[in-house]
């Protein structure tokens, strides 16, 4: 048999960002993985050392496009944590609202562009159709669609009134309601399991050894979700992780299909349980010292280590996002695949490279 | 603060690291700090049931660090980067893009770095001002 090398990427349709994964074929079957990356390095981290802690906020919330929410608020509850100030209640809950909108939202481009990965266009156009809802309550309540840049060290910037949760909960009915209808098609459909079912598999061992986080893990019957952690006031909330355990495409489907349903319903809790009160309060002083901090990402782990001398810049932000520790599962996953399978097996694990490079 | 620090030398990395994965610990990511000019703290990070366990290293930029990929095969992407981005080299390295994860491959500097460390594999570095510019700049110059 014949060996080549075959690349896939960085630019290919089915790759929302730019990776380059040199592939060793043998006639249509891969042996062989070699990921390449740099094409979006951007110096985030450094970046972060030249600009004052407060400012930062922004800076992190440029790592994604897609979840920038989530790296704001996983940056305050570190320095938060590290300046020992207290965020009041209702600070929280705003951040778990606005936190489960990015998911969503996250999870339903996802889940549209891993239809289209296997040419599901239609499919992939209802997804999206839906996922405008969510970015319309994003505009609505913090005036953007995706970078909302609703959070400073020590709460919030933006309130929910009344009408506005109103709105919210009216929305999510909707949203649930369509995404329920379109679960039939995506989970019980002859050509979406031909092409996911037994696809890529991981096992749970393997995932453990690869370091893998998020759905990926979860799919493969890891009940690991920095949820648990209770962090901003989800340890007052009803919450279990969304687990599988078959380790294929299918199963990472079909966790994120579910977390979907898991993110409205925790909105839900947190708008039925908001108390009242302020949204930020006043941080003084500069930090130091060094403090880790994690939350869960759409796409799993996402993990802070800051870095602070007394001054007003960072000595070293790190930032670990959950991509990046889901690359090594593609080296393990896409031997023995066939090459018409890569597109599907690679967007599985939701690469987000802008995050990743950072 | 971090809770659970362990520390480790250029010796005792590979059997701390090895222990640590016989507790059942995952992987999770190595951070590098640069101290001061040619002093680097590599933080080994672990988790087990949400807990976090550190592993503290203190080295010399020119220093050889062992690889932890024959135990964690996860750390090989974090050890290409910092070989990048810090110029520390990783000795044994399961998959090694000779510091081209994030650079191409004329680039000379560690551009995390205020002073920069140009190195080939384990030879001793060269160590340039940040203001001095690319390694052919400086050779140049001395010339």
């Amino acid at each position: 048999m014949l060996n080549t090398t075959i690349p896939f990427g960085p630019q290919h349709p089915v790759l929302p960002e730019p990776l380059h994964l040199k592939l060793t074929v043998e006639d249509e079957v891969i042996t062989e993985v070699f990921p390449a990356l740099g094409y979006i390095h951007r110096g985030l981290e450094k970046l972060a050392n030249t600009r004052d802690f407060h400012q930062v906020v922004q800076v992190v919330e440029r790592v994604c496009g897609i979840c920038s929410m989530m790296h704001a608020m996983c940056y305050c509850l570190g320095l938060e944590e590290m300046m020992a100030v207290e965020v009041p209640p209702r600070a929280k809950f705003l951040r778990i609202i606005w936190s489960e909108l990015h998911r969503i939202h996250s999870h339903l481009l996802w889940l549209g562009l891993f239809a289209d990965s296997f040419g599901f266009e239609s499919l992939f156009m209802q997804l999206w159709r839906i996922r405008e809802k969510i970015l319309d309550i994003n505009e609505a309540t913090a005036g953007n669609r995706i970078i909302v840049s609703v959070n400073m060290i020590g709460g919030v910037r933006r309130d929910l009134d009344r009408d506005q949760i109103k709105m919210i909960l009216a929305q999510l009915d909707h949203v649930a309601q369509e995404v329920r209808r379109l679960g039939t098609t995506l989970l019980d459909d002859y050509t979406v399991k031909k092409r996911t079912v037994d696809k890529a598999v991981i096992a749970a061992d393997k995932a453990f050894e690869l370091g893998l986080v998020g759905p990926t893990a979860r799919a493969s019957g890891m009940a690991r979700d920095m949820r648990m952690l209770g962090y901003s006031g989800l340890d007052q909330l009803d919450f279990e992780p969304v687990v599988e355990t078959d380790g294929d495409c299918y199963a990472r489907s079909k966790v994120r299909f579910r977390e979907v349903f898991q993110s409205i319903d925790l909105i839900r809790q947190a708008l039925a349980r908001i108390p009242p009160g302020e949204i930020s309060t006043r941080v003084k002083g500069k930090p130091e010292g060094e403090t880790v901090a994690r939350i869960e990402q759409p796409r799993g782990e996402l993990f802070y280590y800051i870095k602070a001398n007394g001054s007003k810049n960072l000595e070293r932000l790190r930032i670990r996002t959950p991509t990046f520790a889901n690359i090594p599962a593609l080296i393990s996953m896409l031997p023995g695949l066939w090459l018409s399978d890569v597109p599907v097996a690679v967007l599985s694990i939701d690469p987000c490279m802008s995050c990743t490079e950072r | 603060m971090l809770q659970e620090v362990v520390p480790a030398s250029l010796d005792t990395l590979i059997g701390e690291a090895a222990k640590i994965k016989v507790e059942s610990y995952r992987f999770v990511t190595i951070t590098c700090v640069e101290l001061s000019e040619n002093t680097f703290d590599l933080l080994y990070h672990f988790d087990r049931d949400f807990q976090l366990k550190h592993m503290r290293l203190i080295v010399a930029g020119e220093q050889c660090v062992p690889s932890i990929t024959p135990v964690y095969f996860a750390a090989f992407l974090v050890e290409n980067e910092i070989q990048d981005l810090f110029g520390i080299h990783f000795d044994r390295l399961a998959i090694d893009y000779e510091r081209s994860l994030y650079l191409d491959p004329e680039v000379q500097v560690a551009p995390f770095c205020k002073f920069t460390v140009a190195r080939n594999r384990c030879e001793k570095p060269i160590v340039i001002p940040e203001s001095t510019g690319s390694l052919k700049d400086w050779k140049a110059s001395d010339a």
